[in-house]
């Protein structure tokens, strides 16, 4: 990522935010990011039946991700990744849509079973352009991502 | 993708409705790895059995066992009339062993419906191993052959051990597998995603298996889904047995999601650190020393607070028979202490070698238990009151305290049989 589009990214505060990125399961949807530098762990690392990081020492531990864009660099651990997150869609419990850096298999069977919205391959780090509580718009068919940074409306 | 003849002929229903909704899930994972055609496999490992109450309610809602397998194992919302499998299928571990329902805290119409669900899916071909480790009771890849397995520790396995290929599948892409004979030909498939990346040099002898399990978690949650190639100037000294990669696979595919690692002259792509790396240049070189292993023993331990243990699991990855011979001897004589538990697991298959060598009735004569088909942190299952468990199993110390929110010893194979004995942790760092 060049030095430019990180001043980008970082002066975001009064203007939305456009990264562009690979389409890993088609649609769109929209939600409040929920951002962290940790990988997340499926079986064993997530309770399906409410949507919660339960992993010993992960920085979102007894956070919830139903319903939120979920933003962290990939998947871990147990292969049970897809199941967990599969039942999780069942339980309705499931994020609104995938943004990750690091393509695995248990992240993209994953994304695929969890029916929701996912990209990958930015041309931005949504690490860097996102921030937990943004406001994040997610159009895998375009490829486009759209980011109101929080505290901009407040503001 | 691009797609042979035979498979477009099966993602246009020439197969009829299951084999067209395994392909079109196919097609939807491999266009989100990115991948450019689909792989041949007669090998694949995973779970397919209906376990819990949720399943069975489903099951009851409409559609029976087809209904579970195509939701479940297909991603299909139409319930589709499973055929039987193409491939070799080997059945992992499952939710508990049903053949101890009151330990497991099983209602008896779920071994009814668990029994109900392993008939159906051995009749479609899935063999019942119920094993973390298939390759120890039937099912050996050969180096070369294309798999499509669950289990993280069975794929480091796989990989690194005998030079199988597989990427970590899942639940639903080994169930499009066993209907298609294919999945996506992307990852360890091919041969550059296979070569190390990072280099681990050993600074410090690597013998024991707990040595072994430190190395694993240390090195995973270093490299994280990268490919370690271990080296030691002076060369690897004791070979690693199977119980000793066994654990070491398992302890970085749970800190980290190592898949594939090499061992410079013992692991079958890696004769020399140049081939194991294959060109690359390593992104890090890292060094395992006497602070590195203080400070892995640290973190596994990191739960661990009460001396009091009311629980004691081996067996995670399941147990070898001579794990199974070890534990016996270790405990021979003794007694399980009254405060505290002892379940051992291990495939079926084992087992039963373990019933014929006494080796089963020497744990139980000591008032342990040898389980099958299951750990506890797949079931969920500890002995009732359990606050601080003691483990040998790096991989069991990383998932039991997320899992159940108990504290967690992480120790050798001997400090866990006298923690059995005496009710307390009396191990530490050695």
């Amino acid at each position: 990522m060049s030095e430019s589009a990180t001043q980008q990214c970082v002066a975001g505060m009064d203007s939305v935010i456009v990264i562009h990125g690979r389409k890993v399961v088609p649609g769109v949807a929209e939600g409040e990011a929920l951002v962290t530098r940790d990988r997340i762990s499926g079986w064993g690392g997530i309770d399906s039946r409410t949507g919660t990081i339960v992993e010993t020492r992960h920085e979102l531990r007894g956070q919830s991700f139903a319903g939120k864009v979920l933003v962290f660099p990939g998947a871990k651990g147990s292969s049970g990744w897809s199941a967990a997150f599969h039942l999780a869609r069942l339980m309705n419990v499931a994020p609104a849509a995938f943004l990750f850096n690091e393509m695995t298999t248990k992240i993209a069977l994953g994304a695929v079973v969890s029916h929701a919205p996912s990209m990958t391959d930015f041309d931005r780090d949504p690490l860097e352009c996102i921030a937990t509580g943004d406001w994040v718009k997610v159009d895998a068919d375009r490829g486009v991502v759209e980011i109101t940074k929080r505290g901009q409306c407040a503001g | 993708m691009q797609l042979t003849d035979h498979e477009k002929a099966m993602l246009d229903g020439r197969d009829g409705p299951a084999v067209q909704k395994a392909m079109d899930l196919l097609m939807r994972y491999g266009e989100a790895l990115g991948a450019q055609r689909l792989v041949e496999t007669n090998n694949v490992c995973a779970t397919i059995t209906a376990t819990t109450p949720f399943q069975r309610d489903f099951a009851l809602a409409g559609g029976g066992m087809d209904a579970v397998f195509s939701e479940f194992s297909l991603d299909s919302q139409q319930v589709v009339q499973v055929p039987k499998f193409k491939t070799f299928t080997s059945h992992l571990q499952l939710g508990f062993d049903p053949n101890q329902p009151e330990k497991m805290g099983l209602s008896e119409e779920i071994v009814r419906f668990y029994d109900k669900s392993e008939r159906h899916v051995a009749g479609l071909g899935a063999h019942i191993l119920n094993t973390c480790t298939p390759y120890q009771v039937g099912n050996v890849p050969t180096r070369g052959e294309h798999c499509a397995w669950m289990e993280s520790s069975a794929v480091v396995y796989c990989n690194s051990v005998l030079g199988g290929r597989t990427n970590t599948e899942g639940r639903e892409s080994c169930g499009a597998a066993m209907l298609t004979g294919r999945i996506p030909d992307w990852g360890y498939h091919l041969d550059a995603p296979r070569r190390a990346t990072h280099v681990v040099e050993l600074d410090v002898e690597v013998e024991s298996v707990q040595d072994w399990g430190l190395l694993g978690y240390y090195i995973g949650d270093l490299v994280q889904e990268r490919v370690p190639v271990v080296y030691s100037r002076r060369g690897i000294g004791r070979v690693p047995n199977l119980p000793r990669l066994k654990h070491f696979g398992a302890a970085a595919s749970s800190s980290g999601g190592v898949e594939m690692y090499h061992i410079v002259g013992v692991t079958p792509e890696a004769f020399t650190l140049e081939q194991a790396l294959g060109g690359n240049r390593p992104v890090e070189v890292f060094h395992y020393g006497e602070a590195q292993r203080r400070a892995t023993y640290e973190k596994i331990n990191a739960t661990g607070k009460d001396a009091e243990i009311q629980y004691v699991m081996l067996g995670c990855p399941h147990y070898t028979i001579e794990q199974i011979r070890e534990a016996a001897e270790l405990i021979e004589g003794r007694k399980v202490h009254e405060n505290c538990e002892l379940w051992i697991f291990t495939p079926r298959a084992i087992k039963s070698v373990a019933d014929r060598n006494g080796y089963t009735k020497i744990i139980e004569d000591a008032g342990g238990i040898l389980m099958t088909d299951s750990c506890s942190a797949m079931s969920r299952a500890v002995p009732k009151g359990t606050r601080t468990v003691a483990l040998d199993s790096a991989k069991q110390a990383h998932y039991l305290p997320a899992i159940l929110g108990v504290q967690a010893w992480f120790g050798t194979t001997a400090q866990c049989i006298d923690a059995a004995c005496t009710g307390r942790w009396n191990g530490g760092y050695a």
